[in-house]
């Protein structure tokens, strides 16, 4: 172990890196705070390394960039003071009018729950839900989010207790990677408040009927929910979890860990291969 | 994205004066088809008005029909109760579009203006006469697909790609508009967007500046028989290659009156009036519905890649009227 760390350490710098690292004294000290954190990786704990790590803000703020670099990172455009409530707690920013609700909640806010999967609106993983309304944080200004409340997914929870939809998730094993989760959680959530509150689909049969609480189909759930992809596929297990929440019935988990009698199965055919 | 001056407008004439004076500034409601153009830096203003804390959201009863406020969303426009009773085809034809989330942040005003899905537009490395005029259509020898059967230039053979307007174009709806000078024009729906022409930088005959305020929708009869049929790549949450709003009107089995607007094929939404035309008075038949179908169809003049949506135009257009028949059930 202690070769391997010293072979890192010695690791040869170009001549640019070298100069980029005598004007930037802050990436050297994320240097050795990467390599204590390899030598000490069991005495550390991830959130000591965090504190080492300094924000890319704070190192690109002491930056002396050339006047004529193309790259330049800039410093807030076109300021715009925004108060909002987000998962309870009063928030007030100061964003670039460009920036996203979604790049807000992760990178001013620490919030990474809500992901970035296309950034175009087309795939859901960064579904919010800004009152009471599942949206896009992709394709929200923070700008115009004034006095709004917004729910992410790690608003959901109260406390150690997950939100049933979170729950159901877990049981029906409704995702594989795990990245369009959260956004597909935020959509379900505010889904049950639409079919609580009669809202019709294109799917519904009589869109003049009245509009009462309704009994979601698994066609129902599917088209509600087809502004949440997933690439793993796990749409058949998320139909379950979304129709468990939604009736308050127990829905047959369609896997299961093994058993005493499977693993004995297992065995018994593992053995009986081995003898032919 | 470009760097842009974000303000929230509180009075509407103020929005109109201040987006008047510069020809690059925009206004800015639901923002979900105007921000994905601006990360793809098709779209550059350098202003964004925000208009949605304007007070153009109401839905209400207004001269025997329904008025629909220009910032009200989609979602809610969609169940409104008077427009579930009355516009049933209005309520399908919004939910058949975008998702969830895309109908709880798009408004109506700005679901009219959203802008052609060709790829061809939304690639800045293409030519495209709609984003930079002067400078050809990619699509018209290109992979054209998606693009128009009728009306289409030389210019450009991009489709509107909405939903809602096609059910507003057969329900024959006004747009109301906040001129700069302060006052309020109407502009009939049929006339509100356009064919491309030499012109197709102009989706539609709004001026720079102008605000929609509200959509009418007159009275009609056609609650009873009307529906709105997509027809797509996958089930749900894509674009129409071809869509039916198809409003029936019948007095014992004679179509008395009815209305036919097709999606997905035409720079504007296209009302199929020959089919109206040969229509009116018959009986309502299969047959005749076929009929008509073909009669409209016939006019088309498909592109290389997209000749399917001539026979998929045909039967979508018999199946709409026999479904509206049905009762619009879906």
């Amino acid at each position: 172990m202690a070769e391997d760390f010293d072979e890192l350490n010695a690791v040869e710098l170009t001549a640019d890196e070298t100069a980029l690292l005598e004007d930037l004294p802050e990436l050297s000290e994320i240097g050795e705070a990467r390599r204590k954190f390899l030598g000490q990786a069991t005495a550390l704990g991830l959130g000591a390394l965090a504190l080492n790590l300094l924000s890319p803000e704070q190192v690109f703020a002491n930056l002396e960039i050339p006047a004529d670099a193309v790259f330049a990172p800039v410093q807030v455009e076109n300021g715009v003071k925004v108060a909002m409530k987000i998962n309870g707690a009063e928030k007030s920013l100061n964003v670039d009018s460009r920036m996203t609700l979604l790049d807000a909640l992760r990178e001013k806010l620490n919030l990474t729950g809500s992901k970035k999967g296309c950034d175009h609106g087309q795939c859901g993983a960064c579904t919010v839900i800004v009152d009471g309304r599942r949206v896009l944080s992709c394709l929200t200004l923070t700008a115009s989010c004034e006095g709004k409340q917004v729910t992410t997914i790690e608003g959901l929870a109260k406390g150690d207790e997950l939100h049933p939809m979170q729950t159901a998730f877990i049981k029906h094993d409704g995702f594989q990677c795990g990245y369009c989760t959260p956004g597909q959680i935020c959509s379900a959530v505010a889904l049950m408040n639409e079919a609580k509150n009669g809202e019709a689909s294109y799917v519904t049969v009589d869109v003049r009927g009245k509009a009462r609480s309704i009994q979601l189909s698994d066609d129902e759930i599917r088209e509600r929910m087809s502004g949440n992809l997933c690439r793993c596929g796990a749409y058949p297990n998320i139909v379950d979890a979304i129709r468990e929440v939604h009736t308050g019935k127990d829905v047959a988990q369609k896997w299961q860990f093994a058993g005493e009698t499977e693993t004995a199965l297992f065995e018994n055919s593992v053995s009986e291969d081995a003898k032919q | 994205m470009r760097p842009f001056k974000y303000t929230r407008a509180s009075d509407a004439m103020n929005a109109v004066s201040t987006v008047s004076a510069t020809t690059s500034a925009k206004f800015l409601a639901g923002g979900t088809n105007l921000l994905d153009l601006m990360k793809e830096d098709v779209e550059r203003p350098t202003e964004l008005v925000d208009v949605t804390k304007l007070n153009f959201a109401q839905i209400k009863a207004a001269n025997g029909g329904v008025s629909i406020g220009a910032t009200a969303k989609n979602t809610d426009t969609a169940n409104h109760p008077l427009i579930r009773q009355n516009y049933p085809l209005l309520t399908q034809a919004i939910l058949a579009s975008a998702s969830g989330q895309i109908r709880n942040m798009a408004t109506n005003g700005g679901n009219l203006n959203q802008r052609t899905r060709c790829s061809y537009f939304y690639d800045v490395a293409m030519p495209c006469n709609k984003r930079t005029p002067g400078t050809g259509c990619g699509a018209l020898d290109g992979v054209n697909r998606n693009h128009a059967i009728f009306g289409w230039s030389e210019k450009c053979v991009a489709t509107y790609p909405g939903d809602m307007a096609v059910a507003l174009a057969a329900l024959e709806a006004t747009v109301k508009v906040q001129t700069k000078d302060g006052t309020e024009r109407t502009i009939a729906f049929a006339d509100y967007h356009r064919l491309p022409g030499d012109a197709p930088e102009k989706d539609n005959n709004l001026n720079h500046g102008e605000l929609i305020t509200s959509i009418e929708l007159p009275k009609n009869n056609f609650a009873d028989k009307s529906y709105y049929l997509k027809v797509r790549e996958r089930a749900s949450y894509a674009f129409a290659l071809v869509s039916v709003a198809a409003a029936l009107e019948t007095k014992g089995n004679v179509i008395e009156n009815v209305r036919l607007a097709l999606g997905g094929v035409a720079h504007k939404p296209w009302r199929a009036l020959e089919a109206e035309k040969f229509l009116k008075g018959k009986a309502a038949t299969e047959v005749n519905f076929k009929l008509a179908a073909e009669m409209e169809m016939k006019t088309a003049k498909p592109l290389e890649y997209n000749k399917f949506k001539v026979e998929l135009g045909r039967r979508a257009i018999a199946r709409a009227l026999m479904q509206a028949m049905n009762g619009g059930k879906a």
